[in-house]
C-alpha cells in the first residue's frame, strides 16, 4: 500500500469514526450541559445512557420499530432525570452523591431487565448515505450517517442560540448563576432545575438508543464502558457551551478511531498509547484550557454549591 | 458498583438466614441425593461467546440423570467468587465446582479448595500446578487453535484480497496461538495470505470492536474473525459491511446469514460429561485435562452461506487431519520480526505452545 493510500485510509477512518462514535458523547454532553447550566451536576448520566440503551433495544425488539425504541430511551432517561431532580431538591442533599447512586441504579436496572435481550436482534435505525456518489467505498462508508447525528448537531447549535437569545435560556442560566436573582424574579429555582435535569436525562437516554440501535448496534452489558462518564467530563472541556460540546465529541470520536485505524494499515507499535489517545488528548486540552482561567469563568457559579 | 452484584444467590442467602427457605431446602434433601455441580461464569450466559459456550456445555450436563446443576453468571473475579463457591457448597451441596474464568483461580479457587477438601474444583485455563496446588483442584481446556486452523484453511479459499482481519483483545498466549493457527491454515492454500491483527486492549469493548472491524475492512480485509469475549458486535458489523466472517467460541452463524463461513467452537460438554461420569462412578477426577479435535473438545460451526464448495472440502480434510493429531506448527518457523522462534515441529500437545508469545511471519501486528 502506498503512503498516500495509507494516509487516506487512516484519515477516512478518523472522519468515519468521528461521525459514528461521537453521537452518544454529543447527546450525553448536551444533556449534562443543560443540567449544569441550571446549576446542578448529574453524574448519573452513565446509568441513564445504559438504561436508555437497554430500553431502546427492548422496545425496538418488541414493537419492531426502532424509532419507538428511541422514544422509550428518552422517556427512561427522563424518569431518571426527574428522580435525580426530585431527590436533589430536598434540603441538604448532595447532587454528586445522588448522581453516583443513580448511576448504579440505572446500570443495575438495565442489567436486570436487559438479560433476556442480549440474544435477540432488534431492528436497527436507518441511515442516510451521503457518500454514494464519490465512488470510494471507504469514504462512502464514513459518510453513511444516522439521522440522530444530524439531530444532535442541530440541537447543539440551537441550544447555544437558545441560551443566549430566549427567555427560557435566560431563566436557565440565572438558576445556574444566581439563586438569589432567580428568587428575586419570582422564579422557582427547583422548578427550573427539575425541567433542566429531566431534559438532560431525556437527551442522554437518546444517546443510549444510538449505542444499542445503531452503532455498535447491539445490547450487552459492556456496551457503554464509561462513555457516559467521559461525556460528563467533556462538558467542562467544552466550557458549558453546547456548540463546543459538538466539536469536543467529534474530536473524541476521531481520536478513538486512531488506534484501530493505525493498526489496520500496519502501524502496530504502541497501540496501547494510541488507544489511549482520547484520554491523553483530554488531559492536554484540560491543562491548556485551565491555564488561562476561561473555564473557571464560564462555569455556572451555583454549580456544586450546597445549601 | 456493588448493586450489580446483588444476584439471585445473594438474595437466596439472606433469605436462608432469615429461615425463609429452610423448609424448602429440607424437603429437597429428602427426595434423593443428586450429584450437584456448580458452574460459575464471569459474564452473561447468552453473550454469543465464551460464557455461552460454557453454558451450552453445562446445559448438556443437565440432561445427565442424577446430575443437578447450579449456575451463577456475572460473577466478578474478586472475593465475590469465593462467596459464590461457598454458598454453592454449603447451601446447594455442590460436589464439583467448575470455575470458567481466568482470574477465578488464584487466590479464590485455591482458598476454597483448601477450605473444602471433600469438594472437587476445576478451572478452565491452565494455571494448576501439580507441585504447588491442592489435589482436589485442577485445570481443563480445549485446544481451540485447532478449530481456528480449520477456519484459516476455509478462509484461504474464500478470500479474494488474501487479507484476513483479526480483532483481538489482549496479547496472551492462547490468543496469539489462535491468530497464528488462522495464518498457518490460510497459507495452506493461499501462500501469500496475511492476517492483520487489531488489539483492542480488553475482553469486551463493543464500540472499539466495531471500530476495529470497520478499520480492517477499510484496509482491504474481506474475511473477519476475532478473539474477544462476545463476538456478536464484530460479526454483525462485518455482515453489514458485506465482509465474510469466521466465528469464535460459540456459534454466531445466525448473526451473519450472508457472510458466515465457519467458526471455531469449544465443545465443553465432552469434558463436563466426562467429569460427571467420573463422579457418578466414584472415580477420582483427572487434574489436568487437555485436548482438541482428537478428543472431541472443539468443533467447527456448520458451514455458512459464504463457504464455497472447495472451502468446505478443504476444511473437512483439515478437520480429519486434526482428529489424526497432525501438528499445526511445523518448524522451522519465524516470528513476524524475522527471528526464528520455532526450531522444530511442535506436536499439538507441546507445552511450548502454551507459552506462545509471538506472532508468526505473515501476521501484521505486534504483541506490544
Amino acid at each position: 500500500m502506498s503512503d498516500i493510500a495509507t494516509l487516506a485510509t487512516v484519515l477516512f477512518a478518523m472522519i468515519g469514526g468521528a461521525i459514528r462514535v461521537s453521537t452518544p458523547f454529543l447527546f450525553v454532553s448536551l444533556g449534562e450541559c443543560v443540567t449544569e447550566k441550571a446549576g446542578r451536576i448529574n453524574l448519573g448520566l452513565e446509568g441513564t445512557l445504559v438504561l436508555g440503551a437497554m430500553a431502546a433495544y427492548m422496545v425496538a425488539y418488541e414493537t419492531g420499530d426502532p424509532w419507538l425504541g428511541v422514544l422509550a430511551a428518552g422517556c427512561a432517561g427522563l424518569i431518571l432525570g426527574v428522580m435525580h431532580a426530585t431527590l436533589c431538591s430536598l434540603p441538604r442533599v448532595n447532587d454528586v452523591a445522588i448522581g453516583i447512586a443513580l448511576m448504579s441504579f440505572g446500570t443495575g436496572l438495565a442489567f436486570f431487565f436487559g438479560k433476556p435481550y442480549i440474544q435477540p436482534q432488534a431492528p436497527r435505525l436507518p441511515s442516510v448515505e451521503l457518500g454514494g456518489w464519490i465512488g470510494n467505498a471507504q469514504l462512502a462508508e464514513a459518510l453513511t450517517i444516522n439521522p440522530l447525528f444530524f439531530i444532535g448537531v442541530a440541537l447543539a447549535f440551537f441550544l447555544r442560540w437558545a441560551f443566549d437569545n430566549t427567555r427560557y435560556g435566560l431563566l436557565l442560566r440565572m438558576a445556574g448563576d444566581s439563586v438569589a436573582a432567580s428568587r428575586a424574579m419570582g422564579v422557582s429555582v427547583d422548578g427550573v432545575r427539575l425541567a433542566a435535569t429531566a431534559a438532560g436525562g431525556f437527551l442522554s437516554g437518546i444517546g443510549g438508543a444510538f449505542l444499542s440501535l445503531y452503532y455498535p448496534g447491539s445490547w450487552n452489558e459492556a456496551l457503554s464502558s464509561g462513555q457516559g462518564l467521559m461525556a460528563v467530563a467533556l462538558v467542562i472541556f467544552a466550557r458549558w457551551d453546547p456548540q463546543r460540546c459538538f466539536y469536543a465529541a467529534m474530536l473524541f470520536g476521531a481520536a478513538g478511531a486512531l488506534g484501530p485505524a493505525l493498526q489496520s494499515v500496519g502501524i502496530v507499535k504502541g497501540y496501547y498509547f494510541f488507544n489511549a489517545a482520547p484520554y491523553i488528548l483530554t488531559l492536554l486540552i484540560m491543562i491548556g484550557a485551565g491555564r488561562d482561567g476561561k473555564a473557571a469563568r464560564a462555569m455556572p457559579s451555583e454549580l456544586g454549591v450546597q445549601r | 458498583m456493588d448493586l450489580d452484584k446483588l444476584s439471585r444467590r445473594t438474595v437466596l442467602k439472606s433469605a436462608a438466614a432469615t429461615g425463609l427457605v429452610t423448609a424448602l431446602g429440607a424437603r429437597a434433601a429428602h427426595a434423593q441425593a443428586p450429584l450437584v455441580v456448580g458452574a460459575i461464569y464471569v459474564g452473561p450466559r447468552d453473550d454469543f461467546g465464551y460464557n455461552q459456550a460454557h453454558a451450552l456445555g453445562i446445559a448438556e450436563l443437565k440432561k445427565v440423570r442424577g446430575v443437578k446443576v447450579v449456575e451463577e453468571e456475572n460473577v466478578p473475579e474478586t472475593i465475590a467468587v469465593q462467596k459464590t463457591m461457598e454458598s454453592m457448597i454449603q447451601l446447594d451441596g455442590a460436589k464439583l465446582i467448575v470455575a470458567t474464568s481466568f482470574g477465578y483461580f488464584d487466590p479464590h479457587m485455591l482458598a476454597m479448595a483448601t477450605k473444602f477438601p471433600q469438594v472437587e474444583f476445576r478451572h478452565a485455563v491452565g494455571l494448576w500446578d501439580e507441585k504447588k496446588h491442592p489435589k482436589n483442584a485442577g485445570s481443563y481446556f480445549g485446544y481451540l487453535d485447532q478449530a481456528h486452523y480449520v477456519n484459516g484453511v476455509a478462509a484461504g479459499l474464500v478470500t479474494k484480497t488474501k487479507k484476513i482481519g483479526f480483532i483481538a483483545a489482549k496479547p496472551i498466549p492462547s490468543l496469539l496461538r489462535n491468530i497464528n493457527a488462522v495464518l498457518v491454515g490460510a497459507r495452506k492454500n493461499a501462500p501469500d495470505a496475511t492476517v492483520t491483527v487489531i488489539f483492542t486492549g480488553d475482553w469486551s469493548l463493543p464500540v472499539r470492536e466495531a471500530e476495529a472491524t470497520n478499520a480492517l475492512i477499510d484496509a482491504g480485509c474481506d474475511v473477519i474473525t476475532c478473539h474477544v469475549d462476545s463476538p456478536k458486535v464484530v460479526v454483525q458489523t462485518a455482515e453489514r459491511r458485506g465482509a465474510m466472517v469466521l466465528g469464535h467460541n460459540a456459534s454466531q452463524a445466525s448473526l451473519a446469514p450472508r457472510g458466515f463461513v465457519t467458526g471455531a467452537e469449544y465443545k465443553w460438554e465432552t469434558i463436563y460429561q466426562g467429569f460427571a461420569g467420573n463422579l457418578a462412578k466414584g472415580e477420582k477426577l483427572p487434574n489436568w485435562v487437555r485436548g482438541g479435535y482428537d478428543l472431541d473438545y472443539v468443533r467447527n460451526t456448520a458451514y455458512g452461506a459464504a463457504a464455497s464448495e472447495p472451502a468446505r472440502r478443504a476444511a473437512d480434510a483439515a478437520i480429519a487431519e486434526m482428529k489424526a493429531g497432525k501438528p499445526i506448527f511445523v518448524g522451522p518457523f519465524k516470528d513476524n520480526k524475522g527471528t526464528v522462534v520455532g526450531t522444530k515441529t511442535y506436536d499439538n500437545y507441546a507445552p511450548e505452545l502454551e507459552g506462545m508469545n509471538y506472532l508468526i511471519e505473515g501476521v501484521v501486528g505486534s504483541t506490544s
